[in-house]
């Protein structure tokens, strides 16, 4: 395990605050070409959180929401190449955006109304439905989150789980300790240690957590209650709603590419297939690129660099991936899911 | 003379002046960036209830409470630390001090050792090592020691009868489901956080004092022993009045720096201001505020050390001049 990063970052976020003392700088329909003319786009993702943005040995970021940010390049610059990215912490990240460091946050974060009205920002779409659980060891024989009074629960700061724990329990009527960590490695090390009873966070990260980081996969289980909803999706700034569009749209090109079947592989075969909708969307019939400002390919690219979203889920944090989530919610809305893209046309 | 302090104190009037200007137009290019980019601002969120729980205060706490209560019981967890922190590394500290002055070769030896390793590492590696040897050492919480009558250690911390409870005199730690309920918890990572800052601080004190003793001139303490004191009356009567003098400025800045320096708590997760506001920083997004915040209360803080220390320094120089 690498040892929590050194810093303390409040003075990275005092940094980030004198950045956003510059002036102003003009906004609407700025991002795009701004992108184009630095011919990268830049992309806030996170620390490391496997199966989403993660750096590997070679120092190449993996995972579902750089996969968005490839997917967004390739449909900007034709190249999934050209993505800068930025590791932003929970408390960095959305001074990051409004400041205008990055194009783009694309970093497991939770869609909630106070985010949405109260930052400058707007949430595009949602990548992946996740939900609050719990991780304890099995030797303690617990059936339920609810058997967790007076528990001392380790969790990481810097998210809504807090406030998800407190909603949960208060609302339980069961009082619980939260012992909380700036640094992910801090928080599980003392889980793991024995410090706390149950461990907190997204559902996602609890099977990696147990997966990879526990001593012992078999000695801890994760618990059945998930306590919160968790759409976790890439945001922008206010005041450009041609940049706006265009993150919701590729977002939604993925998914509906995964609806028509059209994958990494069968694209070109797809292309001259007699289907319109996927005429449509892969560009081949009629040019919806121009309306977001965007080549004709736009929707094709995309696809071409990370494939559906289907595939983007299945290599990222799917069965072809260590984590080995099941689609669940992320499933299509005609699988039993909540991935729905309103039409391309 | 009259007319060169006008000119003086006119500079320095001008150059006030100027500075607040700058601090009031960056404040207003600030406030009117974030009002067009449509993020909100303002201490409004102070007062709204906080929503999260903190696991250890000593101000009774409850995430229905506000905001700028959960804030206070930050800064209180802050001081909680920090104050029995200063009092221990003053105290370890001018020990090891005196004792690098020693004649004894070995606890000479043993004092120089102290400070050259204490001092030479980063706290805040100290503090994660105190820290997970203190968690990794201990029983679990379901098979806590008893280490007298209602007194339990274990991972959970240790649990203390302490007055008050539901109905009785004093609240007793009891075995429960998970480990000890009730009672007063030192929780490990309170007690990591205060061993690491006690000792690291103790260092940097030691040679603090043994920098004020060695500068009393050698003449003082010969001229003591030859009026006929005995070393401890030379010690108390004559080197420590001088030494004093050059102490305690250095030592106030110790202290500044160990209650800044309990920032740190957030690597080892225990709930102090800088935690607390973190979580806020969080829930609201209101980064500028919440760093604004903490700045200032940490200014005050080093402030309300700094006067306390020039007074102790004007009642120690009354002090000096009388003995």
């Amino acid at each position: 395990m690498n040892l929590p990063n050194v810093a303390p970052n409040w003075p990275a976020a005092i940094a980030l605050l004198v950045l956003s003392l510059q002036f102003p700088a003009a906004h609407a329909g700025k991002t795009l070409d701004q992108i184009r003319q630095r011919g990268q786009l830049v992309c806030g993702v996170s620390t490391g959180v496997i199966g989403f943005s993660a750096a590997d040995s070679q120092g190449r970021w993996n995972g579902l929401d750089v996969d968005v940010c490839r997917a967004i390049a390739a449909a900007v610059l034709n190249d999934a190449n050209k993505v800068k990215y930025v590791p932003l912490n929970a408390q960095q990240r959305f001074t990051a955006l409004q400041s205008g460091e990055v194009d783009l946050l694309s970093r497991n974060t939770t869609w909630t109304l106070t985010r949405d009205a109260s930052l400058g920002l707007h949430f595009t779409a949602v990548t992946y439905y996740d939900g609050q659980g719990f991780l304890v060891p099995k030797k303690l024989k617990l059936g339920s989150a609810r058997q967790l009074k007076n528990a001392e629960i380790c969790v990481q700061s810097g998210t809504t789980t807090e406030k998800n724990l407190s909603d949960y329990f208060k609302a339980q009527g069961i009082k619980i300790k939260p012992v909380v960590f700036e640094k992910f490695e801090a928080s599980i090390k003392a889980f793991f240690s024995g410090r706390c009873q149950a461990y907190t966070t997204d559902a996602s990260a609890l099977a990696f957590i147990r997966s990879k980081e526990a001593p012992k996969p078999d000695d801890y289980v994760v618990l059945p209650e998930l306590i919160s909803k968790e759409p976790l999706g890439p945001v922008v700034r206010r005041g450009d709603d041609e940049w706006f569009a265009i993150v919701k749209w590729v977002i939604f090109a993925l998914i509906e590419a995964e609806e028509y079947g059209v994958t990494q592989a069968n694209l070109e075969q797809m292309k001259a297939g007699s289907d319109p909708a996927i005429q449509r969307l892969l560009g081949s019939a009629e040019d919806s690129g121009k309306l977001l400002g965007l080549e004709r390919e736009w929707a094709a690219r995309a696809v071409k660099a990370v494939g559906n979203y289907g595939e983007l889920f299945q290599r990222n944090v799917g069965s072809a991936s260590p984590l080995k989530l099941p689609r669940g919610l992320n499933a299509l809305w005609n699988k039993g899911g909540l991935m729905y893209a309103p039409p391309i046309r | 003379m009259q007319g060169r302090r006008r000119r003086e104190l006119g500079i320095q009037a001008l150059l006030a002046a100027a500075l607040l200007a700058a601090l009031w137009w960056l404040l207003d290019v600030t406030a009117g960036n974030m009002a067009e980019r449509g993020i909100r601002s303002g201490f409004d969120f102070l007062r709204d209830p906080a929503g999260f729980a903190i696991g250890e205060s000593l101000l009774p706490f409850d995430s229905a409470d506000s905001t700028w209560w959960a804030l206070a019981a930050g800064l209180a967890n802050t001081l909680r630390v920090a104050l029995p922190a200063i009092l221990a590394s003053t105290l370890l500290g001018t020990l090891i001090g005196l004792g690098r002055l020693s004649p004894n070769l070995l606890l000479r030896g043993l004092c120089a050792g102290y400070v050259e390793t204490l001092r030479n590492i980063p706290l805040l590696l100290q503090l994660l090592a105190w820290y997970f040897v203190v968690t990794d050492l201990l029983p679990p919480a379901s098979a806590a020691l008893q280490l007298g009558p209602h007194v339990f250690l274990s991972k959970s911390g240790l649990a203390l009868p302490w007055p008050g409870g539901d109905g009785g005199l004093l609240d007793l730690p009891l075995r429960g489901e998970f480990g000890i309920v009730g009672g007063a918890a030192l929780t490990p990572e309170f007690l990591a956080l205060l061993l690491g800052l006690s000792l690291y601080t103790a260092a940097y004190v030691a040679e603090t004092v043994r920098g004020g003793i060695q500068s009393v001139p050698r003449g003082q303490s010969d001229a003591a022993l030859a009026l006929g004191m005995t070393r401890l009356q030379m010690f108390r009567l004559v080197l420590l009045p001088q030494a004093l003098r050059s102490i305690i400025p250095p030592l106030t800045n110790q202290h500044l720096s160990l209650t800044k320096n309990a920032s740190l708590a957030v690597a080892i997760g225990y709930p102090d201001l800088v935690s607390v506001a973190n979580t806020t920083l969080n829930q609201t997004g209101r980064a500028a505020e919440c760093i604004a915040l903490i700045m200032a209360v940490y200014l005050m803080l080093s402030l309300l050390t700094a006067w306390l220390s020039a007074w102790l320094e004007r009642r120690t120089g009354r002090w000096v001049e009388r003995s």
